[in-house]
């Protein structure tokens, strides 16, 4: 994947620069947590065609999590937010 | 021999220099050339006219298109196969040969398959080669040999090629009149432009036009040179466009010193805009013969005559529909060829086959008449290489009236522009003009991308000013092309080749249809047209064409076949380019190597495994006092009131009440309970902490570290610094090492109440201040580990060794670290633990803390003690105590493999061997024996310890 990829930070910077971490899942209370949600915290994705959040790691530049709306068809970006953003 | 039976007299436009005569050879026998002479083009001047035989028939083939994308005239040089002869120039003392043609060109014995050929058809290989299966290997062997690829020699120069990164505005793809004058409009309008050019010179079919083309040619060079903002790079290929116009550039010849001889090399373009003026491709008609050494194309003989001076041969036949064709004919004339009769497709004219064997002999034209001849040269229409707009996402449509494709350009995305031949005809004024509005245009939106980048960049100012270009202008206006009319000519009256490199005829194509594949893209696919090394240039119109008329259908909705990157074949090497993989040492280095350690890989740290006898290190330890280069152990320094809060949630045991001077071991999983990493973390201050990682896992622990504190806590107040090369480590280890340290430390009372085990001091070693004691004990030793400013490392190395020199001081290597940790039972991550080790598998029952809300992993380590452990991590001893059995050894119950050996060593200490292994949960309980199965399939006796430490477990002699 060769797209720009606006850093909440640095702005548009290569993709190449950062590390994927997938999508974001929210991670269930760990003390009212079945077996199921956690798992599929763990392990499920949805992996849409179509808009998706996903977490992307500025490490080769600020270091920095970032949350990332794209559309996987597409590629388009249409929004972007520190990772510890509520969103 | 000399090269000169079909040199020309000088010609207006030729690129040759008369001045510089280039010997080469050709199959061992002695060539001239001038100095730009491509291979192929002194090869023809001295009445060459076969180059190579084909792929699978071994047909002779000659000169097609003097271009690149010539099939026919792949060669060897020297060690390089495979080289485009029509392209590359001859130098001198160049050694060219043809390929895979035994015993020579001129009698290829594999030519008698020409012979076989109705059982040679498309599928041929699916087909015969497929059963029995077993005989697939025997069946390549010999195939391999029929195949038309060249030779490498093993003894081939290793080279490092190198890369480039490019920022243009405006990339422009195609140099010629439409690319220059779109280059210079850009460039004009304040863009950077990088203009590429696939052949060797700018200005595309100028260059073997008449006097008006060399006349524009020589103005629009001449603005090109006077406009700095053009960067021009000629010998050079767009491969590929990607996502954000990110686009691959290959340099064939690239200035400038390169490692290493015929080295390409590749340009990472992150282009603002693109323009797409590649101009079109002649293609081939297809009639019988018509891959005769002696059938070119009209831009092929224009090439020859007008930038070789070659004459093309002495009695021509024409085939034309179009004003290349035109003026194909009068170039001929000039050059002194014959030319028996002029077929206008215009006006019904036609020819419907080629007759000869190893070249033209005659053909046969629409009414029936068979011409004596060695040339017959069609121009029956073009192609157009929408390659880069298919990777641009656009879809291109057929256009009947003019029999070629077009770009949709109402579906291009905003960054892709196009011009020129691929946009439409038209006088070269039109087109000129369509060109400098489409680069002005392109610097427009260049501007209005550059401007969005700085915008989205949150650190800029408000004010910043947008870059200074015409940034209020509204679009360009892009005047229309008008589409000239051309006859459809794909396929003649009989049947011919349509892949030349592939050897894949039009009745190939047909009986592809007949058994049903019967799109473009599955036959393709199955007769492999399209697929050979010149990729659908020459042939993809052709292929669509022949399945459009085998299926009854038009060519539009046959569509073409998708065009991938890369545009031409790429070296590997010029993809690889240089490794850059950074190699770390310690500040001890140069004493490692005085004292000939043997090296250690350890992720990208360079160790020192041991000086000599590892086992002899660890005695040494465990009589006196040895010293190691612990620095890579990775190394973060926390700072902030909410580190405790994040020591609970990443380590499973509990922090909250580590005291001032602590220290305290702990261990990482991850959310599924798995073990990631261990370590201690010691309490500096107040809210001054130093966490420690095991080496491999030091940028993966801070990588964590972050991502918790910046996506699940981003209100908490921790700082984190990694500080794993800003101190260099050395581990002080034996009975004998707080002796040692008490004639070097300054403000520290090391004594064992003032200073006990597990706790963290800071102080002065050796004179370095803000040093860093921790009491731990990795080895099982009483130990010291001291971290000190990385420049003081050696200095505080050699003062440890110097002065401990009365103790039996002596430098131990990893291999003897492992060995005394095993004794210990201390296990190591990754080692004793593998991917799916949950907490409680690897024994660390003790340290978790279930009681606690939240820590990574937790719910599954709940689980995983509620449901019970399927496998334990044991200390184990073999029976007999002389056997070491191999790390990985397989544990057996019964027929049933039940665990495995993770570490294993000679103990030096206990004079017998000893390990850690995981077992399954039955065979857990002390002084089980199970069998352990050596790789030659020899089981022995092990019993299973009650703890994993084997020497000293109570750890009496960590707390002297």
């Amino acid at each position: 994947m060769m797209i720009l990829l606006p850093c909440a930070w640095c702005g548009p910077r290569d993709a190449a620069e950062f590390q994927h971490l997938g999508e974001v899942v929210p991670r269930p209370d760990p003390r009212t947590t079945t077996a199921l949600q956690w798992r599929s915290y763990l392990y499920l994705r949805a992996n849409p065609c179509g808009w998706t959040t996903e977490t992307w790691y500025h490490r080769m530049g600020c270091r920095r999590f970032i949350k990332v709306e794209r559309h996987t068809e597409t590629n388009e970006i249409r929004a972007v937010f520190p990772a510890g953003a509520a969103g | 021999m000399t090269g000169d039976a079909m040199r020309l007299g000088p010609q207006p436009g030729e690129v040759i220099d008369r001045a510089a005569r280039l010997r080469f050879t050709w199959n061992g026998k002695p060539y001239s050339g001038y100095a730009g002479d491509t291979i192929i083009s002194a090869l023809a001047a001295a009445g060459e006219r076969v180059f190579s035989r084909s792929m699978k028939y071994h047909r002779p083939r000659g000169l097609l298109t003097a271009g690149f994308h010539d099939p026919g005239c792949m060669v060897q040089v020297g060690d390089e196969p495979n080289v485009r002869g029509a392209h590359r120039l001859v130098t001198d003392a160049m050694v060219v040969s043809s390929q895979n043609t035994w015993p020579s060109l001129r009698f290829d014995v594999k030519g008698a398959n020409r012979l076989a050929g109705r059982f040679l058809g498309a599928g041929f290989y699916y087909k015969t080669f497929m059963r029995p299966q077993v005989l697939w290997p025997a069946y390549e062997s010999v195939l391999r040999r029929f195949v038309n690829g060249g030779s490498v020699s093993a003894d081939t120069p290793h080279i490092l090629p190198e890369k480039r990164h490019a920022h243009p505005d405006v990339l422009v793809a195609g140099g010629g009149p439409a690319g220059m004058a779109a280059a210079i409009a850009a460039a004009r309008a304040g863009a950077s432009v990088l203009l590429v050019e696939e052949e060797h010179q700018l200005g595309g079919h100028l260059r073997w036009g008449g006097e008006a083309d060399l006349a524009t040619l020589a103005d629009l060079a001449g603005q090109v040179a006077g406009e700095p903002g053009i960067e021009v790079l000629t010998d050079s290929v767009v491969l590929g466009r990607y996502d954000g116009n990110w686009i691959a550039v290959l340099e064939r010849s690239p200035a400038g010193p390169m490692p290493g001889a015929a080295a390409e090399r590749l340009i990472k373009a992150r282009a603002k805009s693109l323009v797409v003026a590649p101009g079109l491709i002649e293609r081939p008609y297809v009639i019988e013969g018509n891959d005769l050494p002696g059938v070119m194309l009209s831009t092929a003989v224009r090439r020859l005559i007008n930038l070789y001076a070659v004459r093309p041969g002495e009695r021509a036949v024409v085939l034309t529909a179009n004003a290349e064709g035109d003026a194909a004919v009068a170039d001929l004339k000039r050059a002194g060829v014959e030319v028996a009769r002029v077929e206008d497709a215009r006006l019904g004219g036609d020819v419907t086959a080629v007759k000869g064997r190893s070249g033209v002999r005659a053909v046969t034209v629409a009414d029936g008449t068979t011409i004596g001849c060695d040339l017959l040269v069609t121009a029956v229409g073009w192609t157009a290489p929408t390659s880069l707009l298919n990777m641009s996402g656009n879809r291109p449509v057929y256009n009947p009236r003019a029999a070629r494709f077009f770009p949709d350009v109402a579906g291009l995305p905003a960054d892709v522009l196009v011009t020129g031949g691929i946009a439409g005809d038209g006088r070269l004024e039109e087109l000129a003009g369509h060109a400098a509005a489409t680069g002005a245009e392109a610097a427009r939106r260049a501007a209005g991308v550059a401007r969005a980048r700085a915008r989205a960049v949150p650190t800029r100012e408000a004010g910043d000013p947008p870059p200074a270009r015409d940034a209020a202008a509204g679009a360009v206006p892009v005047p229309d092309l008008p589409v000239d009319p051309h006859p459809e000519l794909f396929i003649g009256k009989t049947h011919g080749m349509v892949d030349f490199s592939e050897d894949v005829s039009s009745k190939d194509l047909e009986g592809a249809v007949a058994e049903g594949f019967d799109s473009a893209e599955l036959a393709k696919r199955f007769t492999t047209a399209t697929m050979g090394p010149v990729q659908g240039k020459l042939e993809t119109v052709n292929t669509v064409a022949v399945v459009a008329r085998a299926t009854g259908r038009s060519i539009a909705d046959t569509g073409t076949t998708t065009w991938r990157p890369p545009y031409v074949p790429v070296t590997l090497g010029a993809l690889a380019g240089q490794a850059h993989e950074p190699v770390r040492y310690s500040p001890m280095q140069p004493w490692h190597e005085a004292h000939d350690a043997t090296p250690l890989i350890a992720g990208a740290w360079i160790r020192p495994d041991r000086y000599g006898d590892a086992a002899a290190e660890a005695r040494n330890v465990r009589e006196h006092v040895g010293i190691i280069d612990v620095t890579p152990i990775g190394k973060l320094d926390l700072r902030g009131p909410d580190v405790p809060k994040l020591l609970n949630l990443l380590y499973v045991n509990k922090w909250s009440k580590l005291e001032i001077g602590r220290v305290r071991y702990g261990v990482m999983c991850a959310d599924d309970g798995v073990v990631l990493d261990d370590g201690v973390t010691g309490r500096l201050g107040e809210q001054h902490y130093l966490m420690s990682t095991t080496s491999s896992g030091a940028a993966t622990v801070w990588e964590w570290v972050e991502n918790w504190l910046q996506t699940e806590h981003p209100d908490w107040q921790v700082h984190v610094t990694p500080v794993t090369t800003a101190y260099a480590s050395i581990n002080v280890a034996g009975p004998r090492s707080r002796e040692l340290l008490e004639r070097i430390t300054g403000g520290v009372d090391l004594a064992n109440e003032a200073f006990p085990y597990m706790h963290v001091r800071t102080g002065t070693i050796a004179g370095v201040a803000d040093s860093v004691l921790w009491r731990i004990g990795f080895t099982g030793e009483l130990s010291y580990e001291l971290h000190v400013p990385a420049s003081y490392g050696l200095h505080v190395w050699e003062t440890l060794l110097d002065r401990g020199a009365d103790l039996g001081i002596a430098a131990f290597g990893v291999e003897a670290q492992r060995i005394l940790r095993l004794e210990k039972g201390h296990f190591i991550v990754g080692q004793d633990t593998d991917g799916l080790t949950r907490a409680f598998s690897a024994g660390l029952d003790w340290a978790i803390k279930l009681d606690k809300d939240d820590f990574a992993g937790r719910p599954e380590l709940a689980w995983q003690l509620e449901a019970g452990v399927a496998q334990k991590l044991v200390g184990l001893q073999p029976v007999d105590g002389t056997v070491v059995p191999e790390e990985a050894s397989l544990i057996m119950d019964g027929s049933e493999i039940a665990g495995r050996i993770t570490s294993s060593r000679m103990s030096p200490t206990l004079g017998r061997s000893i390990c850690l292994a995981q077992v399954d949960a039955h065979l857990a309980e002390p002084g089980t024996v199970v069998m352990v199965r050596l790789p030659g399939g020899r089981e022995i006796e092990a019993r299973v310890m009650p703890q994993h430490a084997h020497v000293d477990p109570d750890g009496g002699r960590m707390r002297v």
